[in-house]
């Protein structure tokens, strides 16, 4: 019984530690961005959702819709106001500039985070789930939107690989995270690449957003903790490699769920870290790392 | 006759004149008293604290001030920080000169700011911590801490007040026999479990577990599953960093146990909204609420506040609101601004306010300068959110409505 439970909540938890990572892990493989203000535009569409499901009562669906919108608007804004300006920017040396996008993108994140505890103050919010109620599975008594959401994770991961590996436009995005100068060669202009996977990340990132909202609820206080364990993923599975983030994130998921049930709730992102401090140690390139 | 005219005018320009000396004079002498505000203005139990603050100095300035003297709310937002409101207590303190200090919701916070009152002389009051230990500290070093009240009941005295709604609610009519104890781990539940574990026993209530948890946890799931299985009949809660989490958690799961206790976040008008209605059926103790006429202020003090901010005040609100007041109280009795003497003049509070009978703990008891509990001074009440708004359900001779539960609550008895 209790090993079903684990095998359930930790499905459902993993599902969305990969969503959220995903995202993030691409970025950094197109563009070498790591984006530090990932946690704050996740919260921005989970506290979006709320405000417009609950405030102006636009309904379930369109408030989900109106969250991921939020993000993506966000991810877009990370883009164009900060990260690309670092970029193009003649009086950064080119080999400051990943430093300067961090400390950007972090302060960006924190500007995010106290306008939504400005207007919104730093009280947690829920997104009213899309299905309510609860079923049994192996006799388990499992919400249905947590159900709902490890669908949504999983559907969402696999339009993604579709994308990447079967499209024009994803073929172009992955020879880019595999060699930029050689895309620029094949007269494909590299900004609309990052356009495009910043596009990508913000829906993904919106869509985990809400999707948290949903299953746990969200507070600006969770902008840091956000960022965290999505970088933590990230470098465990190996810094751009899709896959690993998606291993990575189960075995963070699982391992916190584990430690959650079986030793104390309070101890529950302990283990993860310890495994990523020695991880490091071991193979510093992470689980799928290329370097 | 031209002459006698002449003298009478003078006589009355002079008159006039003394008059318009006099007046301005009077003006000079009534410095405004200076009250500084720090809370966390973006935590909504905190946002009420400069808001109530501010409405009762409008009050009593609407009505001539205190002997003439205005009163003037200065506030800082301490971001839920206790650096944050040391800082802001010493430059209220040293720039702006102020005479009280009205500070914070949070324990950790108001424990920090202790000894800044002790060290600047100033008279300090919060409206919303709990933790025993801001009244113990004035009572093992009276003369260094008494510049500090506490202004809200202590930990130990709400953990008595959800032991006596407990025992009329659950145990005399429910029959309730056992209970899990579910507390957030920060400073003002400490003492607070204490206090339940010695009280819930006594009133017929067995604990067959206790679960401390990180106020920073956002699955419960495994909580709640922990809870279920050692089969209580009621959980009951020390819950304020938390709440819209464990509450939605609770009601998307389907915990079938209710929930019953402190649980702060409820006690906020905006917390059905926060958790989209999740929070139906949960229990929680307060000091007022809307529309419980506690005493006769309670009601008209929610109501305006509500007119003025949109909202119903927090219970942080109602506290800091009868702070203003009989501040405003002990500065007319002291005759003076000195924090010495209004220290002296706020121990002798007696006053009337909006959650009840505010009198203080005196010198030799342990809890000094906290508010003191008791029938005919402040009892508190146990709340339920029913149909989207709180209504109370104790004691009775304010309660509005029985308990109800929602459908997948399952009583065992």
């Amino acid at each position: 019984m209790r090993a079903f439970q684990i095998l359930i909540d930790g499905f459902a938890i993993s599902a969305l530690y990969a969503l959220g990572a995903t995202g993030f892990t691409l970025i950094f493989g197109v563009s070498g961005v790591l984006n530090l203000s990932h946690g704050a535009i996740m919260v921005a569409a989970a506290v979006a959702a709320w405000a417009a499901a609950s405030v102006l009562n636009v309904g379930t669906y369109a408030g989900a819709l109106i969250g991921v919108g939020v993000a993506l608007l966000t991810a877009f804004a990370t883009y164009f106001a900060v990260v690309k300006p670092i970029q193009d920017s003649r009086r950064i040396p080119n080999e400051e500039k990943e430093i300067f996008v961090l400390t950007g993108t972090l302060l960006w994140g924190i500007m995010i985070q106290e306008l939504i505890a400005y207007f919104f103050t730093n009280n947690a919010k829920t997104v009213l789930p899309i299905v309510e109620g609860v079923v049994e599975i192996l006799g388990v008594r499992t919400p249905k939107n947590e159900i709902f959401t490890a669908i949504v994770c999983c559907l969402v991961i696999a339009l993604l690989w579709l994308l990447v590996n079967r499209t024009r436009t994803g073929k172009a995005v992955l020879a880019a995270s595999m060699n930029p100068r050689g895309v620029t060669l094949l007269g494909l202009e590299l900004t609309n690449i990052y356009i495009v996977v910043w596009g990508i990340y913000g829906i993904l990132a919106g869509i985990a957003g809400v999707l948290l909202g949903m299953f746990l609820g969200v507070s600006s206080y969770s902008v840091g903790p956000l960022t965290a364990s999505a970088f933590s993923i990230v470098v465990l599975g190996g810094l751009g490699s899709v896959s690993g983030s998606l291993i990575a994130a189960f075995v963070v998921g699982y391992l916190e769920t584990l430690t959650a049930y079986l030793v104390s709730p309070a101890y529950r992102t302990i283990p993860a870290l310890l495994l990523l401090v020695f991880v490091m140690y071991i193979r510093p390139q992470g689980l799928l790392g290329r370097r | 006759m031209k002459k006698r005219l002449s003298v009478a005018l003078r006589m009355a320009l002079g008159t006039a004149a003394a008059g318009v000396l006099m007046t301005s004079g009077a003006a000079l002498a009534a410095d405004p008293i200076r009250i500084g505000v720090i809370a966390e203005a973006q935590a909504i139990a905190g946002a009420s604290i400069p808001q109530a603050a501010q409405l009762a100095a409008d009050e009593i300035n609407a009505k001539g001030g205190v002997d003439g003297r205005k009163i003037e709310i200065v506030g800082y937002d301490n971001h839920s920080s206790s650096a944050d409101s040391v800082r802001a207590f010493q430059r209220a303190v040293n720039e702006d000169k102020v005479n009280v200090v009205i500070a914070s919701y949070i324990s950790e916070v108001v424990l920090a700011l202790e000894p800044w009152a002790s060290r600047l002389k100033t008279p300090f009051v919060t409206p919303g911590a709990a933790s025993n230990e801001i009244s113990k500290s004035v009572h093992a070093d009276y003369e260094k801490n008494k510049y500090t009240f506490h202004g809200y009941l202590t930990s130990a005295a709400l953990a008595l007040s959800v032991c006596d709604g407990a025992k009329d609610l659950l145990v005399d009519k429910m029959h309730m026999k056992t209970a899990v104890i579910m507390s957030e781990d920060a400073a003002w539940t400490k003492p607070l479990d204490v206090g339940y574990e010695e009280c819930l026993p006594k009133i017929g209530l067995k604990v067959l577990d206790h679960i401390r948890f990180s106020p920073d946890t956002t699955d419960f799931t495994p909580i709640f599953n922990k809870i279920e299985g050692a089969k209580p009949d009621v959980i009951i809660t020390g819950i304020s960093h938390v709440g819209v989490q464990p509450t939605v958690q609770w009601k998307n799961q389907q915990v079938p146990i209710p929930m019953f206790g402190i649980s702060s976040q409820a006690t906020n008008e905006t917390f059905g909204k926060d958790t989209n209605q999740a929070a139906e059926g949960v229990l929680y103790q307060g000091v007022s609420g809307p529309g419980v006429a506690v005493t006769p202020k309670s009601v008209p003090f929610a109501e305006n506040f509500k007119k003025k901010f949109g909202n119903y005040p927090s219970y942080a609100g109602y506290t800091a609101y009868d702070e203003v007041y009989y501040i405003a109280d002990a500065v007319k009795r002291a005759g003076s601004t000195d924090a010495d003497k209004l220290v002296a003049a706020l121990e002798t509070t007696d006053w009337e306010g909006t959650i009840g009978r505010v009198q203080f703990y005196g010198k030799d008891d342990p809890f000094t300068h906290s508010i003191k509990y008791g029938k005919g001074l402040i009892t508190g009440l146990m709340l339920q959110w029913q149909d989207g708004k709180q209504s109370a359900v104790w004691p009775k001779d304010i309660a509005k409505v029985d308990i109800k539960f929602p459908s997948f609550i399952k009583l065992s008895n």
